[in-house]
C-alpha cells in the first residue's frame, strides 16, 4: 500500500524538469549520473565499512524516486549501521545516509518528538523515528528492522509522503480559536477554569505527524473522511470553555457532517499509534456524544 | 515569478508574528519556509514567555533584569521596547486561545526563571513553544495567509550598489523541494528574515537539524552586517547523548543540580551562593563544566538534575513533558532518579544587525526572531525572554515592512553606524574567509526589481545545476561533521586564544573541501542531499563569524569566557562586534553599546547571582 505511486506523478515530473530548460548536454549527464545513481551496489559497500563495530543492526529501507532509472521501481535497500545504545531509528536512518548513500531520503528536524516530521511506519507500526529506540524493538540485533513510509498517503519519494491531504483535512475543521466576546481592557485575559485546561490539555499536544491518519482503516478507505487528527483538533476548540455556545455549535456542526465523527469505528488504531499520547478514539467518542446532546435538544 | 507585498521568510514564531502583523496592515502577504510551520523550531521552546503582567511587576524591572542579564552589552533603546510590548503580545495570544497553564482563579500562571527579580515567566506546561507555535500558525490559517511550505530559500535579491546602505531587496530565490523548481519571489514593500537558529554549527546543540543559519549566512554575503556572533548562549541542562533540551522551568520549580559527590554544587563551590541554580544561564553553563574539569563530573561528562522532591503532583502539572523526554532519550525516570544534564548550544545572541523596526541597513530587508541581533540579548539571553523577542520584534518587523510608520529608529544600522573611535583593535587577520560565490549581483547598476530577481534567479539556477552535475567529490556531511566537531572542541562555553586560532584553520579547511563538494542525488524531487549541501556553506560562513568574533573581543562578558582575559573591560568592551562580509575580505569593526534609555541609564553593575 505504502507503494502505490500513480502515473500522473511521474509525468508531473518530467514537464517540471523539461520548463527548467535543460540544455541537451545537461540532459545527457544527468542522464548519466541517474544511470550511474541506479547502478552502484549499496548494499556491498553498506557491508564492508562496519566491520569494526562490535554490533550491527540491518536496516531494511523503502526506496522510490519517480525520476531516477533503478528507482522508478520501488524497492528496498539494506544497511548495516553500527549499534550504540540509546540509538533511535532516525539516528540509524541519518547514520545510513552521511556514510554510505546522500540520496536517502526522509523528513526530520527537531530530533526531540516535537516537530512530527519523521512518522515512518517502522516494523509494520506507525511511529517517530526520533523517539523510537531500536533497542525497544523486538529482536533487534537479530532481524532486519523494516523501514517504510506511512501507508495511505502517496510517497514523494523515498520516505517521504505527501501531506497535502492530512494538512487540508486539518484545515477543514476551521481549526482557530474564535471566542463570543474579549474581556474590556487588552491587557486583561480571558479566564480558564484549571479544570477546563485539563479537558483540553492532551488535544492541544498533536504534533501534526499524521501517524493516526496513516493508522485509520476508515481514513483508508473514504478519503474524505476527516481522520483521527483533526476531530481532535476540533476538541480542542469544541471542549473550551473561552469560546461561545454558537461557535461550538458551529463546530458541532461540522464534526457531524457525513465524514466526520460518525465514520468512526473505535478501533483504536490511532490511539495505539499517537506518539503524544492522546487519547484519539476517546476524544472522537466525545464528540459522538455532544453531537448527539445536541441534536436532542432540538427535538 | 510569485509577487506579494510582504515575503516572510521562516515559518517559525517570529515569521508567523510578522506575517500576521503585515496582514493587520493590509498588506498582501506570504510565508515561504523550508519545512511546514508547524514544524519549525520555535514548537521545541519549553520553558515560558517573559512579560510583567502583575501587581508589584513592572516593565521597567523587566527592562532592567534584561539589561542585566544581557551583561550590559544590550541595547536600551530595544529592552524598553522589548519590555513595555510584551505584555499586550502575551494577552493576545491568549485572546488567541493559547492555551496557556491557569492559577486557581483562572488568569495564566506565571514562574520563576533565572536573573528575573519576578516570578514573570508565563507558560504552557513545558512546551509553551509548542503551543505558541500552533497558536499562531492557527491565526495564519484564518486569516488565509498565503503559505510556502517545502521551499527553500537560498538567496536574496538585492541590487549591487557598492555601499551596502544602498542596497535594496526587491525580494528572494527559492527551491521549490517537492519538484526542483526554482522561482523568484517578488516582495514590493519587504522581505522579513525570521529564519531562526544556527545550532548545527555545533555538534551538541539542542537546536534542530533545520537550524543553520540560512537567514543570517544569505543577508550577511549580501552586505547586512553580522553583530556580537561571538555571543552564543549554552544551556546548562540537555541531555548528554542527544543534547535535547531540560527546561529551565525544571530548576524555576525548584530542581537541584549536583556533582559526583551528591554536592549541591552551584552554593557548594560558591558559583551563585544567592541564586544558586537559578543563577543566568553562562554562570550555570561554566560551573557545571568546572566541575567536569575538576573530577566531580558523573562519568567525566555531566551532573545530575534532580526533580524528585517536587512531588509527583507537582511535576506532572507543570514539568510533564520533561518526564517524557528524559525517559525518552535518556532511559531516566525523572520520578525515580535525577536527570543527567550537560551545557549544549542553545542560541544565537548575536545575528543580523537590525534597528527596533526590524529593518537591515539593506532597504526592504527585515530580520526578526533568533536569526536577528536588535540588540536585546546582549552577552546573555534570560530564559523566557526569546519567546517575546520573537513576538514583539517579529509584529513590528511586519508592520514596517507594511508601511506602518513606527517613528524613527534610535538604533543606528549599516557601516555608517560604526563606533567613532578610529583606533580599532583586530587581533586577527578577517581575511578568514575566501569569497566564495557571490550573493549580490556584481554586473553593474542592477537596479529594476524585475531585472534583479532574473539575475538572482539565473545565478541560483547555475549553483544548482553545477552542484547536481558533479559526478564526485566531497560529501557535505563530512564537511558539516568537522565544522561542528571543532566548533565544539575550541569555540566552547571556555574559549582559549589557541582553540580559537585552531577552529579558524579547520574552518578554512572546511571550506576548501567545500570546493569540491558533490551532490551525489540527482533527483530534482525532494533532493535533501542539495539542500543540505546549500545550508553546510551557510554553516561554515556563520561558524566563522563566530569564531573571528570571539577571538576579537578579548575579555569575559557573559557567556563569552575567555582563559587569557579573565574579566569584564567596560572601558574598552561596551560595544558590539561587527563584521561585514565586503566580498569575502570581511570588515571587523565595532559599534557602541545604547546605554541610555527613554528615562533612565543603564549604569553597568558587577553581575552577580
Amino acid at each position: 500500500m505504502s507503494t502505490e505511486v500513480t502515473e500522473k506523478e511521474t509525468e508531473a515530473q518530467t514537464e517540471t524538469e523539461a520548463e527548467s530548460g535543460e540544455s541537451a548536454h545537461q540532459s545527457r549527464r544527468m542522464e548519466q549520473k541517474r544511470q550511474q545513481a541506479s547502478q552502484r551496489d549499496l548494499e556491498e559497500e553498506a557491508r564492508t565499512e562496519i566491520d569494526e563495530a562490535e554490533q550491527t543492526i540491518e536496516v531494511k529501507v523503502f526506496r522510490f524516486d519517480p525520476e531516477v532509472a533503478g528507482k522508478e521501481e520501488p524497492r528496498f535497500d539494506t544497511f548495516h549501521v553500527p549499534f550504540f545504545k540509546g540509538m533511535t531509528v532516525l539516528d540509524a536512518l541519518i547514520y545510513a545516509r552521511d556514510h554510505y548513500d546522500s540520496s536517502l531520503t526522509f523528513r526530520h528536524s527537531c530530533r526531540q518528538a516535537i516537530c512530527g516530521s519523521d512518522a515512518l511506519f517502522v516494523n509494520g507500526r506507525q511511529r517517530l523515528g526520533c523517539k523510537t529506540q531500536i533497542a525497544d524493538l523486538e529482536d533487534h540485533l537479530n532481524s532486519t528492522i523494516r523501514i517504510e513510509p506511512l501507508p495511505h498517503q502517496e510517497v514523494v519519494k523515498d520516505l517521504v509522503v505527501d501531506m497535502e491531504h492530512f494538512y487540508d483535512q486539518m484545515e477543514a475543521v476551521e481549526p482557530f480559536f474564535d471566542a463570543d466576546e474579549l474581556p474590556d481592557g487588552d491587557l486583561e485575559e480571558q479566564r480558564q477554569d484549571r479544570e477546563n485546561r485539563e479537558k483540553i490539555k492532551m488535544s492541544t499536544r498533536c504534533i501534526w505527524c499524521g501517524a493516526c491518519m496513516s493508522s485509520c482503516n476508515i481514513a483508508a478507505g473514504d478519503n474524505e473522511y476527516l481522520g483521527p487528527a483533526a476531530i481532535n483538533k476540533a476538541y480542542r476548540f469544541a471542549m473550551d470553555e473561552r469560546e461561545g455556545e454558537d461557535r461550538k455549535q458551529q463546530r458541532l456542526n461540522i464534526i457531524e457532517q457525513e465524514h466526520g465523527v460518525w465514520r468512526c469505528q473505535t478501533q483504536f488504531s490511532c490511539t495505539e499509534v499517537c506518539p503524544k499520547d492522546i487519547p484519539l478514539t476517546e476524544h472522537i467518542q466525545e464528540l459522538k456524544r455532544e453531537s448527539v446532546k445536541n441534536n436532542l435538544k432540538f427535538w | 515569478m510569485y509577487e506579494h507585498d510582504v515575503l516572510v521568510i521562516g515559518g517559525g514564531g517570529a515569521g508567523l508574528r510578522a506575517a500576521i502583523a503585515a496582514h493587520e496592515e493590509g498588506a498582501d502577504v506570504a510565508i515561504v519556509t523550508k519545512l511546514h510551520p508547524v514544524r519549525s523550531h520555535t514548537g521545541a521552546a519549553e520553558g515560558g514567555i517573559n512579560a510583567a503582567l502583575r501587581d508589584g511587576d513592572s516593565w521597567e524591572d523587566h527592562a532592567y533584569d534584561t539589561m542585566k542579564g544581557s551583561d550590559f552589552l544590550g541595547d536600551a533603546p530595544a529592552i524598553e521596547t522589548f519590555a513595555k510590548n510584551a505584555p499586550e503580545e502575551v494577552i493576545q495570544l491568549e485572546h488567541w486561545g493559547m492555551p496557556f497553564s491557569r492559577e486557581d482563579d483562572g488568569r495564566v500562571s506565571q514562574r520563576p526563571f533565572g536573573g528575573l527579580s519576578f516570578p514573570r515567566t508565563t507558560y504552557a506546561g513545558a512546551e509553551t513553544g509548542h503551543h505558541l507555535l500552533h497558536t499562531m500558525y492557527e491565526q495564519v490559517v484564518k486569516r488565509g495567509i498565503t503559505v510556502y511550505d517545502e521551499w527553500y530559500v537560498s538567496r536574496l535579491a538585492v541590487t549591487d550598489h557598492d555601499d551596502p546602505e544602498d542596497r535594496e531587496c526587491h525580494g528572494v530565490v527559492a527551491y521549490d523541494i517537492k519538484t526542483g523548481e526554482i522561482a523568484g519571489f517578488q516582495a514590493s514593500g519587504g522581505v522579513i528574515l525570521a529564519t531562526g537558529g544556527l545550532g548545527q554549527a555545533f555538534d551538541h546543540t539542542t537546536n534542530a537539524v533545520a537550524n543553520t543559519g540560512d537567514g543570517p549566512a544569505m543577508a550577511y554575503r549580501a552586505g547586512v552586517p553580522v553583530e556580537d556572533m561571538e555571543m552564543i548562549q549554552f544551556h546548562p541542562t540537555t541531555l548528554p547523548s542527544t543534547g535535547v533540551l531540560i527546561s529551565e522551568g525544571v530548576r524555576g520549580e525548584g530542581g537541584i543540580l549536583y556533582n559526583d559527590q551528591g554536592e549541591r554544587l552551584m552554593f557548594e563551590y560558591g558559583y551563585a551562593n544567592n541564586e544558586g541554580e537559578l543563577a543566568s544561564r553562562d554562570v550555570v553553563a561554566r560551573a557545571e563544566l568546572t566541575e567536569v574539569n575538576e573530577g566531580r563530573g558523573i562519568e567525566d561528562e555531566y551532573v545530575h538534575l534532580d526533580m524528585r522532591h517536587l512531588g509527583e503532583e507537582r511535576i506532572l502539572d507543570r514539568l510533564e513533558n520533561i518526564l517524557h523526554l528524559a525517559e525518552d532519550f535518556e532511559g531516566v525516570d525523572g520520578l525515580e532518579e535525577p536527570m543527567p544534564v550537560k551545557p549544549g548550544q542553545h542560541y544565537a545572541m548575536g545575528g543580523l544587525e537590525v534597528d527596533e523596526h526590524g529593518e537591515t541597513c539593506i532597504d526592504g530587508l527585515y530580520a526578526a526572531g533568533e536569526c536577528a541581533c536588535v540588540s536585546m540579548h546582549g552577552a546573555n539571553r534570560l530564559g523566557g525572554n526569546a519567546l517575546p523577542e520573537l513576538l514583539v520584534f517579529g509584529a513590528r518587523a511586519g508592520w514596517h515592512a507594511a508601511d506602518r510608520d513606527l517613528g524613527e529608529a534610535q538604533i543606528g544600522t549599516g557601516p555608517s553606524a560604526k563606533s567613532e573611535d578610529e583606533d580599532v583593535d583586530t587581533p586577527v587577520s578577517p581575511g578568514a574567509i575566501d569569497a566564495g560565490d557571490e550573493d549580490v549581483a556584481a554586473d553593474g547598476a542592477l537596479v529594476e526589481p524585475t531585472e534583479v530577481l532574473d539575475h538572482h534567479v539565473t545565478a541560483e539556477e547555475q549553483r544548482v545545476e553545477s552542484l547536481l552535475e558533479k559526478d564526485e567529490g566531497v560529501n557535505h556531511a563530512e564537511v558539516r561533521a568537522d565544522v561542528q566537531e571543532t566548533m565544539t572542541q575550541n569555540v566552547n562555553v571556555f574559549r582559549e586564544e589557541s582553540n580559537l586560532k585552531e577552529a579558524l584553520e579547520d574552518l578554512r579547511v572546511a571550506r576548501e573541501r567545500y570546493q569540491d563538494v558533490y551532490v551525489r542525488d540527482p533527483s530534482r524531487t525532494f533532493n535533501t542531499d542539495l539542500i543540505h549541501t546549500i545550508e553546510t556553506r551557510n554553516i561554515i560562513d556563520v561558524a566563522e563569524a563566530i569564531t573571528l568574533g570571539a577571538l576579537a573581543r578579548e575579555e569575559f562578558r557573559g557567556a563569552h569566557w575567555r582563559a587569557e582575559h579573565q574579566e569584564r573591560k567596560d572601558d574598552e568592551w561596551i560595544k558590539h562586534t561587527m563584521l561585514a562580509w565586503n566580498d569575502g575580505n570581511p570588515d571587523l569593526y565595532y559599534k557602541p553599546v545604547i546605554l541610555e534609555g527613554e528615562d533612565k541609564t543603564y549604569e553597568p553593575k558587577e553581575r552577580s547571582y
